[in-house]
């Protein structure tokens, strides 16, 4: 992907959570952000999914300006596929059906069609044993997994994992990981917002690092996380890898 | 010693239960016995008072009207069935522009409600019926009735519908947003048929009210079911011959309504 950001701001009441984003990356498959919790990590990416509307800036994704207008925002949001923290599943639909849901009502597949896509990458997934279970039956991990199996269902042009392991215990969070791993060896292009340094390192091509509302430093992992170049880069490393 | 410690301990069962075990059914030989210890016991109620105050039956008087009550309780079928269905209508509508961007709905839906929530059904239909309907020269009492009883219910049942609405959480909207349902389908396909649960059975409750209610409307003269008891009650001076079968004909409409429901909550439930 080719993402271009200029002059980002975004501030809620009075609190500027975004000021003057810039960032420009080209042939990335895979952005990780990372950084203090409040950084503005999370609504940076938010702004990117079309669920944010910026107070000023430009975002463009492979040469394409992203209008912040809610009926072209409408259709941005049916182009890439969001994956949040927790509680991205409908609890009243089985996996399947939530899997089939934006297929049908929005990408307008055929019902046959729709559950033929689902079943597919929930044999993949190795999921399929699941697909009748509502959400409320399935451990945290796997819930994860069929809301990524649904982002990634309507072939989107972009995948946003906004934290999508921080309420997993370690086990779920491997289980996870590893799909995301894996989509990345695909050759998907993905943002992903993450607390897990390790993870980052391991599949982002370009890590920026956020604080209070600014890019601080981006660039490659090696760069940023091994010799990072500001003061707030090496204080905020130093203490997550102290514990 | 011990033979008789377990006979009691067999009894004690026969009646009590702890939580933990009332979450699966219970032996319906149990239920049985219990709930014809409650029906027993108020029907000793019943005959001890009537035993105290003497009073003779005249069942003579109910009889020979039966026709009156059966015209009047299908009369009462009809308002009621006609109003459910509009009550609901309007209850969604009222609900939906309470929630609308456009603020002067707002404000209309929030009119409404307290209004007709606030002030007696009495009222509303008197008002309704002699100056409303007056002035816009509608002299048909039964479709008269049908609106004021739609409107009336409809208040209350908009408040049933949004408090569903609000049970849904943030995100869940947010979820549904991510990825591209309209707000419509959104409606459709995430907050409905979850807050269906939470609005069952309040709406069930309001829909027993409204057909009990709807004997309100006697007072503008149209012949449903309490119109009529009234009637026949005045003509053969039997207060209490007319209120029994008054009280089974209301039964007989708003029980099912109760038990429906149940099965629908039972139905559309799922874990959260």
């Amino acid at each position: 992907m080719k993402l271009e950001v200029q002059s980002l701001c975004k501030s809620f009441g009075d609190q500027a959570v975004l000021r003057d984003i810039q960032i420009s990356l080209e042939k990335v498959h895979t952005l990780a952000l990372i950084g203090p919790s409040g950084g503005g990590k999370s609504t940076l990416l938010r702004v990117i999914a079309g669920l944010e509307r910026p107070d000023r800036g430009r975002v463009v994704l492979d040469d394409e300006e992203i209008i912040f207008r809610e009926r072209e925002l409408h259709e941005h949001r049916k182009t890439v596929g969001t994956v949040f923290q927790s509680f991205n599943l409908f609890p009243h639909l089985s996996a399947l059906s939530n899997i089939t849901l934006p297929l049908e009502k929005v990408h307008a597949h055929s019902k046959v069609e729709a559950r033929r896509i689902a079943e597919e990458i929930l044999v993949r997934f190795q999921l399929m044993e699941h697909a009748t279970k509502q959400p409320a039956q399935l451990s945290g991990g796997q819930r994860q997994r069929i809301a990524i199996a649904r982002a990634i269902s309507i072939r989107p042009k972009l995948l946003l994992f906004d934290e999508p392991t921080s309420a997993l215990d370690p086990e779920m969070t491997a289980e996870v990981l590893e799909v995301i791993e894996e989509l990345r060896e695909e050759g998907r292009d993905f943002v992903l917002v993450t607390h897990q340094m390790g993870f980052a390192k391991r599949v982002a091509d370009q890590v920026a690092l956020l604080s209070g509302g600014k890019i601080v430093e981006y660039g490659p992992p090696a760069q940023i996380l091994d010799n990072p170049q500001s003061e707030t880069g090496r204080q905020f490393l130093a203490k997550i890898l102290k514990y | 010693m011990a033979a008789l410690e377990k006979t009691l301990r067999s009894v004690r069962r026969l009646f009590w239960r702890s939580t933990d075990e009332l979450r699966a059914p219970l032996p319906i030989a149990v239920v049985a016995i219990n709930w014809f210890l409650a029906f027993l016991l108020l029907s000793l109620l019943c005959v001890y008072s009537f035993s105290r105050i003497q009073y003779t039956w005249n069942w003579d008087s109910v009889t020979n009207y039966s026709n009156m009550f059966w015209n009047g309780w299908f009369t009462t079928v009809e308002i009621s069935a006609v109003s459910l269905l509009f009550s609901t209508v309007i209850g969604l509508i009222a609900a939906m522009a309470r929630r609308s961007g456009f603020l002067v709905l707002r404000a209309l839906s929030r009119i409404y409600v307290e209004t007709i929530r606030g002030t007696p059904l009495l009222v509303q239909i008197s008002f309704g019926f002699y100056v409303v309907g007056t002035a816009f020269h509608v002299e048909n009492r039964f479709l008269v009735g049908v609106t004021l009883l739609s409107f009336f219910s409809g208040a209350y049942i908009s408040e049933i519908i949004r408090g569903g609405i609000e049970s849904i959480g943030a995100s869940q909207l947010e979820s549904a947003r991510a990825i591209g349902l309209t707000k419509f389908q959104t409606y459709y396909y995430v907050i409905f048929p979850q807050a269906i649960r939470v609005i069952l059975p309040g709406l069930a409750g309001m829909f027993a009210s409204l057909i009990k209610d709807s004997s309100l409307l006697s007072i503008i003269a149209i012949g449903e079911f309490t119109y009529n008891a009234q009637q026949v009650a005045g003509l053969t001076y039997s207060q209490f011959e007319v209120y029994v079968p008054m009280a089974i004909g209301y039964l007989v409409l708003t029980l099912p309504i109760s038990l429906w429901t149940q099965s629908l909550e039972r139905r559309t439930k799922f874990e959260t």
